[in-house]
């Protein structure tokens, strides 16, 4: 088990090695630097002022380096436009977003799990089918337009939530229910598929040949390892939901991570755009080893190989 | 003349690696086996799964490469052959008469592929060693057009039979031909394949597990034992006075359908063969039910017997 | 005295495929029942339905279903699985893939006991270590820990077995419960099994294919064809005189060490076993059988060729000695 920690371990670290590496290239890569920072109208002289100031004259490899070491740190300087340290800005806004993404993944599971067990159990019948179309449907809606739709019916029409803004929970509800509705689909087929192959085991058979309840063979039995390739999938869902936020955050005008990418790029804040892609690359690094995590506490064979 | 095939000092071992940054293992499969099987005689390889039989029958028939010792089919040394002058000597018959026929070509294109891949023979040729070759394992021109999907179980080992057939080679490994079929038409492939030998004088090296179908096809028989022929015997000898005690045991252990006579005590003991994990001595010691001193230590050395060979502290 | 376990006239359809025709036999307490037939012959889907766990689509219909003296072709889903695991315990041909691989051993050689008699756990924990004892395995604290993927086919199957144990069933059905295995390991299993039955006075209906295993474990034998029970008797009996020209063929391809010449032809039944259209009548066996008359396609006769033993077929019992003679 701690050798498959470690194992796992190392390699996040890497790939979030690899992300800070090119997050600095890319912009290294777009141009230079001075140039954009100082504005069409700069003379040579300012240029050459600005690539003094922010040590852009220096190697690439140091630059980099120092670059490295700040941002490990949780440095990532300051913001031309917000006139504010990076760092403080996305630790003001993270929470938001953390909060939303993970409202949308909780309502996706709770709609998900159980509708993917009862398509499976009654696989072919016209539930089944029934829930196999929902789920094509919600894969085929566009979330910028279903939050449309849902501000329109139960904001202005019923007036039942908020429709846009920062507040208490009525505001994460419909904002929730756009990133579920992304997910469900895929949560929903690979939990029908997992409990599928699951049912159809010889291990449900000796479950059932033991006389054990039917919550228990469907539940504790089939959903069991049905639930691995869940989690995994839950995770990667989560980080496409913070990567999304990006979209549904702007829509309901939420100030959080997403909102600031999209200010910061629309101004061309550099610092901030660069930051805010490796936090959320980073978080998805972490999902992705917490998911191999659960993996390895849901099936035993990982842990003890 | 030269034996059929000769195989000298073959090895080989895989390094198995369960991860990224695990350290890999060695996990010797065939170690160190020696043998040659005179033209027109069956050598049967009888051994528990995991014994190494079916690496060695892949590395006879070129399909794996020896990591030590060398095959020689018929006096050629194997790798130095090409792989079209090889398929036109050696042939195989696998165990999975349903994985092994590609269920979307026609029986009589799947007999016809070995001609297809030598390049050079006319299809007016290939046509008739098919029918040829489909008359001689007794199946009709009407079955040859139809999809391996469409035939039973024994139809299809006949189809498989046929498709190792159609190059006409002298030797044909089979690795497990019966093993997936019921016994009434185990009994039909057997009697086909003897009289197919007798007839085209075919030399076979017959891998099972089955004891008793061993006895009754192989003139010779090698029980392997973790990667190593433990012993060897011509049939009648090794049925009629088994040397080595993994070879009594695996005899012992042949259910004859005759009532009355109980469940044999084989006297082997629950610890399984391991073969990432090979126990020093004499490999079979820890199961062994005559163990004494040396086993635990010393590898035994090599006892040759009036018809063969046997690897035991026990023995001469 | 009265059977352990009686079935007459099973019949099991899957839509229009009808898998058990009309199949009957009974399995006394304290006996070692075998069931043989080659490959769909409708012998494992005979084991499923008798413990109510066909797979979906399979329909049941049965004359007699009893178990212990009572009725259980009408039982709900409900009563059937208070009797499973409790006092009727199976066993499959898969030891790899038959225990749940989420779960130690203990884990779910415990629930049986939880489920059937709401057992505390640590005194479940006791009788599991006990079983696994009992049945050859040694360590069995270190094994209750263990996951299956950590065991051996001969040591999972050891553990299956045990666990059908955990409540004292009467009946143990277990299809196929060596073909998985090594030959080694087949007789020590099977020798586990004829102690427990010896032991315990537990009636076994054992499936299998394997005429050998027939011969040496089982007191009585049910031959299947294409879904009916065509011959019965007691082992001896039937490997001795056996009536249904089926049954002759099929002793006659097994090579016995011995018995047949090296290279001599083994005996071999012609054709393949015939895919049998609903309303079917006759005798399933008559397109490849040597003695088939114009009776065979009527109504065939269940005849008594000895005491205890039956056969499905319109000879008179005693021809084949005749036809020796």
């Amino acid at each position: 088990m701690v050798r498959f920690l470690l194992r796992r371990l190392t390699v996040a670290i890497l790939v979030a090695l690899t992300v800070l590496t090119l997050s600095f290239l890319l912009t290294r890569l777009s141009g230079d630097l001075a140039i954009s920072i100082a504005g069409p109208n700069a003379t040579q002289e300012d240029v050459d002022l600005i690539r003094q100031a922010y040590g852009l004259n220096r190697p690439l490899a140091q630059q980099y380096l120092d670059w490295l070491l700040r941002a490990v740190q949780g440095d990532f300087g300051e913001s031309y436009f917000f006139k504010d340290r990076v760092a403080n800005l996305i630790a003001h806004r993270l929470p938001i977003t953390m909060t939303l993404g993970l409202v949308g993944l909780l309502m996706a599971l709770v709609v998900a799990l159980p509708l993917g067990i009862i398509a499976a159990v009654r696989e072919g019948s016209w539930v089944d089918r029934g829930v196999m179309l929902v789920a094509l449907i919600g894969q085929a809606m566009p979330s910028f337009w279903l939050g449309l739709i849902l501000m329109v019916v139960l904001g202005l029409n019923l007036g039942w939530l908020p429709i846009s803004g920062t507040g208490g929970w009525e505001y994460y509800v419909m904002p929730g229910i756009v990133l579920a509705f992304s997910a469900i689909p895929s949560l929903m087929r690979l939990t029908r598929s997992g409990m599928v192959e699951a049912l159809a085991s010889d291990y449900i058979r000796t479950a059932r040949a033991k006389g054990l309840s039917r919550l228990s063979i469907l539940v504790k039995h089939g959903f069991r390892n049905a639930a691995i390739p869940v989690v995994s999938i839950a995770a990667v869902q989560l980080g496409f939901m913070l990567g999304g936020s990006i979209v549904i955050e702007t829509v309901f005008a939420m100030h959080g991570v997403g909102y600031l990418a999209w200010e910061s790029i629309s101004k061309n804040d550099f610092p901030v755009v660069q930051a805010v892609i490796l936090v959320l690359a980073l978080i998805y690094i972490a999902l992705t080893l917490l998911a191999d995590l659960l993996n390895a506490v849901l099936d035993p064979r990982l842990r003890t190989a | 003349m030269n034996p059929a095939i000769e195989v000298r000092g073959l090895r080989r071992v895989f390094r198995v690696r369960q991860g990224l940054f695990a350290r890999p293992r060695e996990v010797v499969a065939v170690d160190g086996v020696s043998f040659a099987v005179p033209a027109g005689s069956v050598l049967g390889v009888v051994g528990e799964s995991g014994c190494g039989k079916s690496t060695l029958a892949r590395m006879i028939l070129g399909l794996m490469p020896p990591s030590e010792g060398e095959v020689l089919v018929d006096g050629q040394r194997l790798d130095t052959m090409d792989r079209r002058a090889r398929a036109r000597l050696i042939q195989p018959v696998f165990q999975d008469p349903f994985s092994s026929l590609n269920p979307r070509r026609r029986v009589r294109d799947i007999v016809a592929q070995p001609l297809a891949a030598q390049g050079d023979i006319p299809r007016a040729a290939m046509q008739r060693r098919v029918a040829e070759a489909l008359e001689r394992v007794g199946l009709s021109a009407e079955q040859g057009g139809r999809f391996p999907s469409q035939l039973s179980g024994g139809q299809r080992q006949r189809v498989a039979i046929a498709r190792a057939l159609v190059l006409r080679p002298r030797i044909v490994i089979c690795d497990e031909p019966t093993s997936a079929l019921d016994v009434s038409v185990q009994a039909q492939i057997l009697n086909l394949l003897a009289e197919l030998r007798r007839d085209l004088g075919l030399t076979y090296l017959f891998i099972s597990h089955n004891l008793a179908v061993v006895e009754h096809v192989a003139s010779e028989v090698a029980v392997m034992y973790l990667g190593r022929i433990v012993e060897r015997q011509e049939s009648e000898a090794l049925f009629r006075d088994p040397q080595h005690p993994y070879t009594r045991a695996l005899l012992d252990s042949v259910l004859t359908p005759e009532p009355g006579l109980g469940v044999p005590d084989v006297g082997l003991g629950d610890i399984m063969p391991d073969p990432a994990n090979v126990p020093p001595g004499c490999r079979f010691h820890p199961r062994c039910p005559k163990a004494f001193a040396p086993c635990a230590t010393q590898a035994p050395r090599l006892t040759a017997l009036p018809t063969g060979q046997v690897e035991c502290h026990l023995a001469g | 005295m009265t059977p352990l376990l009686e079935v007459q006239g099973l019949r099991v359809t899957f839509g229009t495929t009808e898998a058990v025709r009309g199949a009957s036999l009974s399995v006394l307490k304290g006996e070692t029942h075998c069931l043989v037939g080659e490959s769909g012959c409708g012998k494992s889907v005979t084991s499923l339905a008798i413990m109510g766990l066909l797979a979906r689509g399979g329909r049941r219909q049965a004359e007699v279903l009893r178990f212990a003296g009572q009725e259980i072709g009408g039982l709900g889903e409900r009563a059937m699985s208070r009797l499973r695991g409790d006092r009727m315990a199976m066993i499959f041909q898969e030891p790899m893939t038959s225990l749940n691989p989420a779960y130690t051993v203990g884990s779910q050689m415990t629930e049986v006991l939880r489920r059937h008699r709401g057992t505390p756990r640590a005194q479940a924990v006791d009788r599991a270590a006990e079983l696994l004892g009992r049945v050859g395995i040694t360590a069995p604290g270190l094994r209750l820990g263990q996951f299956p993927h950590q065991l051996s086919g001969g040591l999972r199957q050891r553990v299956m077995i045990a666990m059908a144990l955990m409540c004292d069933p009467e009946l143990l059905i277990a299809d196929e419960p060596t073909t998985a295995l090594d030959v080694t390991v087949q007789a020590q299993i099977l020798r586990l099994l004829e102690g427990l039955r010896r032991d315990l006075g537990l009636g076994v209906l054992l499936i299998t294919h394997d005429l050998g295993v027939v011969a040496r474990i089982a007191d009585r034998v049910s031959v299947m064809y294409a879904g009916e029970v065509v011959e019965s008797a007691p082992t001896a009996q039937l490997f001795g005189d056996p009536q249904h020209p089926y049954t002759r063929g099929l002793l006659a391809c097994v090579p016995v060490p011995g018995k047949v010449k090296r290279g001599d032809p083994l005996g071999s039944i012609p054709g393949v076993v015939p895919r049998i259209p609903p309303g079917f009548a006759g005798c399933a066996f008559r397109d490849r059988c040597d003695h088939a008359q114009p009776a065979c396609a009527g109504a065939i006769p269940r005849r008594a060729a000895a005491p205890g033993h039956e056969v499905l077929c319109t000879l008179q019992p005693g021809w084949a000695g005749r036809q020796a003679a």
